[in-house]
């Protein structure tokens, strides 16, 4: 399965305009250009010289290029290419894949069962909101959708650890817990510190970039990661992101594509929660679980009401008095009676059970809901 | 004429014996000093000439040459002003030289001929008593700390000339008792019964008490957690007369409770945060101890944690694993015990509030966490979360007092000696997991496995548990004793979720 001579052509085209994409003043529609009109708009007064490279690449020294780096390519006139990305009038021409090459092809049957929802947020963002990331990453992947997102710090990473997490337990099955799509060459670590989830990415699922190896994120070229985010999934959920934030990039896309957008609620006094509150105020779906994406994007889903787990009363009532934000073993002996080190021992239970989190201060809260798999 | 006097020197911690010869010749008048000694002991001269005229005897015109055998051995401090001054008056005919055979002289002289108390006293009298030797002279104020060597003769005095009499043959004065009371006793002025509320924080206080756990104190700036700190020696178990022996010289030597008597709490020591390595370990040119070694066989309390410089905490890790630390100068290696329980204490993350009132994004939680991490967190075995007390907490009576927290402590480390031979600490973590009952032993190796606790992590929850355990008096290690240690864990790592 390798791309056809033109995609690849195509998408080497793009690695040699990126310089002319950064300083290109308006890039928007820029990449449905067909190749020569790409070449006129942006080629400036290397058109010619640009025209000539474009004209004499040879797509076995391509292929070899791509074979050398570990990946594969394949395009829309191959086997294996999502068709779901036809969708985007400026659909990417090839797709190049790090790990397992299967757990693209489950998103390109024809037949849009195998779900996907991209989930997206802030790279600065806080605490709980990487939770929220990290637990909706977790119960969609164990309910068996495909977690699709960026690789960036912040929320995209910790949906991808949610959706690994989910992986752990039980090996991977025909969809791939989570994939990343990135703004440089599938072979390319951006940034630099997702070193170690990239590794971890690839063993049970893969990356996918429209570039060429080697090639170097550009500015131009994170927005464009963005299109293929939304055009993979059925679904994009923003978790948290600030009023001007790329995330709403990838929501506005997904709109575009007429494809269901959530969002995570947050205070309205947070910067952090302006941009994901607007997408709620224009109509976005409210996402508080795995369970509401799940009924967003699959019609029959019903969303159950959430039964509490089944504890023991004591520590229930523990449960309960977190709940009512006693936060410190402390608080929860004399709210609950007993000694502290009953309190400790009942709150490290729920916390190994998922249900309570401790953070850096030692203080407790309800951890986010992990969904339906996991209850 | 020539006059031998024995005196001692410092070698880091031990006493070593030192020959003062002292020669009166016919020449120019003048004093000259030989044998590797330091400014403070070649200042010496001027001291002990005012001292002998001051006290009424003569100084000798003649040429005097002091040598102070052996010779390779440094020789610092003001110890030797007095074994000086009765080498020349003995040497001179002032006094008899029969008695000075079987007596080591110590002491720094002021010019009008007084005895000054100055450093490691303790250790020179125990470095007579090793010699073989009758007795030893000490300025009154250090006695009392000289007076706790036994089976040798302390004669204490206030002067020169009281010292003159007493090698003339003069009864000695007996030296004042060595009181306790000097020392505080094992009375603490502080106690548990001041603190109000923090209970989990006292519970996690005990645990780290009662098995020799390092630990760090987490929370907000300004809710106690050097409160708390400070009163960790007073529930740990009070010293044994060797080890009380052993820290007084410590002290002793390095100047801090000259003419006190026994130490008899642990000590506590804390440094501030701009300390350099050699501070806080040990060194210079002596070398002298640092902070860890005078916190030997105490709490040694870092407040700050992330603003201590890097390499002053790289240089801690040796010595914390080690128990003692070793600094070569030139030929000479000296070795300073570090026996340290190491109490750390941090805010939770840049903006100190930690919770739901922090502003911190989860890249500077990253950021604060990598400036704490490193080998030394590695090291620390539970962490104490120190939470700000609500209004009710304040009010009520406290929780518990020292004494009654002192007991337990005391009970568990009985039960762990009795098992181990020494703390938990001591011992390896495939010697503490026979101990797990089956549950536990399933449920710990879910927990490693699920990736929430590393390797160290693991033997540190397992030592956390012991101890729990010891304190329940219970030989095997339960679930609720593990997921107690499970709880005081110090890694933040996230938690993926396990049938428990």
């Amino acid at each position: 399965m390798t791309a056809c001579d033109d995609c690849l052509r195509r998408a080497w085209l793009i690695a040699m305009l990126s310089g002319n994409l950064e300083r290109a003043r308006r890039r928007g529609g820029v990449l449905a250009l067909d190749d020569d009109a790409l070449i006129d708009a942006l080629g400036g007064t290397e058109r010619h010289e640009l025209a000539k490279q474009y004209a004499g690449f040879d797509p076995r020294r391509g292929r070899a290029i791509v074979q050398a780096a570990g990946l594969t390519s394949r395009c829309a006139h191959s086997d294996g290419y999502p068709s779901r990305l036809s969708d985007l009038e400026d659909a990417p021409a090839a797709l190049f894949v790090a790990g397992r090459p299967g757990a693209l092809d489950a998103l390109a049957s024809d037949d849009d069962l195998a779900p996907a929802v991209a989930i997206v947020g802030a790279r600065r963002c806080a605490g709980e909101g990487e939770e929220v990331a990290r637990a909706l990453g977790q119960g969609l992947a164990a309910a068996g959708v495909c977690v699709v997102s960026g690789l960036a710090l912040g929320i995209d990473s910790a949906a991808h650890h949610g959706a690994l997490a989910a992986s752990r337990p039980q090996p991977a099955g025909p969809i791939a817990p989570t994939i990343a799509v990135l703004a440089g060459g599938a072979d390319v670590i951006y940034p630099p510190s997702g070193r170690g989830l990239y590794t971890q990415i690839v063993e049970t699922g893969c990356v996918v970039s429209e570039l060429p190896p080697g090639v170097r994120p550009r500015k131009w070229s994170f927005p464009a990661r963005n299109r293929i985010i939304a055009g993979l999934a059925g679904m994009t959920v923003v978790v948290q992101a600030r009023e001007r934030s790329g995330s709403l990039i990838t929501a506005d896309l997904a709109m575009q594509l007429g494809r269901p957008v959530g969002a995570v609620p947050g205070p309205v006094t947070r910067g952090l929660s302006q941009g994901s509150n607007a997408l709620l105020h224009d109509g976005a779906h409210v996402i508080r679980d795995a369970r509401d994406v799940l009924e967003a994007l699959l019609p029959g889903y019903r969303h159950e009401p959430a039964r509490g787990p089944n504890l023991a009363p004591d520590l229930a009532a523990v449960l309960t008095a977190v709940e009512n934000g006693h936060a410190t073993p402390g608080e929860v002996a004399g709210a609950h009676g007993g000694d502290p080190a009953a309190a400790l021992t009942a709150l490290t239970r729920l916390e190994l059970l998922g249900l309570v989190r401790r953070d850096p201060a030692g203080r407790y809260a309800r951890a986010a809901d992990l969904g339906p798999a996991l209850l | 004429m020539l006059a031998r006097v024995t005196c001692f020197a410092l070698d880091g911690l031990r006493p070593r014996r030192v020959t003062v010869e002292v020669d009166l010749r016919t020449g120019l008048p003048a004093l000259t000093i030989v044998g590797r000694a330091d400014a403070a002991v070649r200042e010496s001269r001027e001291r002990v000439h005012s001292a002998l005229l001051n006290s009424g005897f003569q100084f000798p015109q003649r040429r005097i040459t002091v040598n102070l055998a052996p010779a390779q051995l440094r020789k610092q401090g003001p110890g030797f002003d007095l074994a000086t001054a009765c080498g020349i008056l003995a040497a001179s005919g002032q006094i008899p030289a029969d008695r000075l055979a079987g007596w080591a002289v110590f002491g720094e002289l002021s010019l009008g001929g007084e005895l000054r108390p100055c450093g490691g006293a303790l250790a020179a009298a125990e470095g007579a008593r090793a010699a073989g030797l009758d007795g030893i002279v000490v300025p009154w104020a250090c006695a009392g700390e000289a007076g706790l060597v036994t089976g040798l003769e302390v004669a204490a005095a206030h002067t020169l000339a009281d010292v003159a009499a007493l090698l003339r043959g003069a009864a000695p004065k007996a030296p004042p008792p060595v009181a306790p009371a000097a020392s505080g006793g094992t009375e603490f002025l502080i106690d548990l019964a001041d603190i109000r509320g923090h209970a989990g924080a006292l519970r996690a206080l005990e645990i780290a008490a009662a098995g020799g756990h390092n630990l760090l104190l987490s929370g907000p700036p300004g809710t106690g957690k050097t409160m708390l700190a400070r009163r960790l020696p007073t529930i740990l178990p009070p010293l044994d007369p060797e080890e009380a022996l052993e820290v007084t010289r410590i002290h002793s030597i390095a100047g801090l409770r000259v003419g006190r008597g026994l130490i008899e709490q642990p000590p506590f020591r804390a440094p501030h945060h701009t300390i350099s390595a050699p501070g806080l370990v040990g060194g210079g040119a002596g070398p002298s101890p640092g902070e860890a070694t005078l916190a030997h066989r105490g709490v040694l309390f870092l407040d700050e944690l992330s603003e201590f410089s890097r390499p002053a905490l790289e240089a801690l890790r040796q010595p914390l694993e080690d128990g003692h630390v070793t600094i070569v100068r030139g030929q000479t290696a000296t070795c300073f015990p570090t026996r340290v329980m190491l109490a750390a204490a941090t805010n939770p993350c840049p903006c100190g509030e930690g919770g739901a009132a922090c502003r911190c994004t989860s890249a500077d939680l990253t950021r604060h966490r990598r400036r704490l991490s490193g080998p030394l967190l590695d090291r620390l075995d539970l962490l104490v979360a120190v939470h700000r007390p609500t209004a009710g907490e304040l009010a009520a009576p406290p929780v518990t007092d020292s004494a009654t927290v002192r007991q337990r402590v005391a009970a568990a480390r009985w039960r762990q000696r009795a098992r181990n031979g020494g703390l938990n600490t001591t011992v390896t973590a495939t010697d503490l997991a026979r101990a797990l009952r089956p549950g536990a032993r399933a449920l710990l190796r879910e927990v490693y496995e699920r990736g929430t606790l590393s390797a160290r992590g693991h033997a540190r929850a397992l030592r956390v548990a012991r101890t729990v355990a010891d304190l329940d008096g219970s030989e095997e290690i339960t679930v609720e004793h593990l997921l107690e240690a499970l709880g005081l864990r110090q890694e933040q790592g996230e938690t993926t979720p396990v049938a428990a």
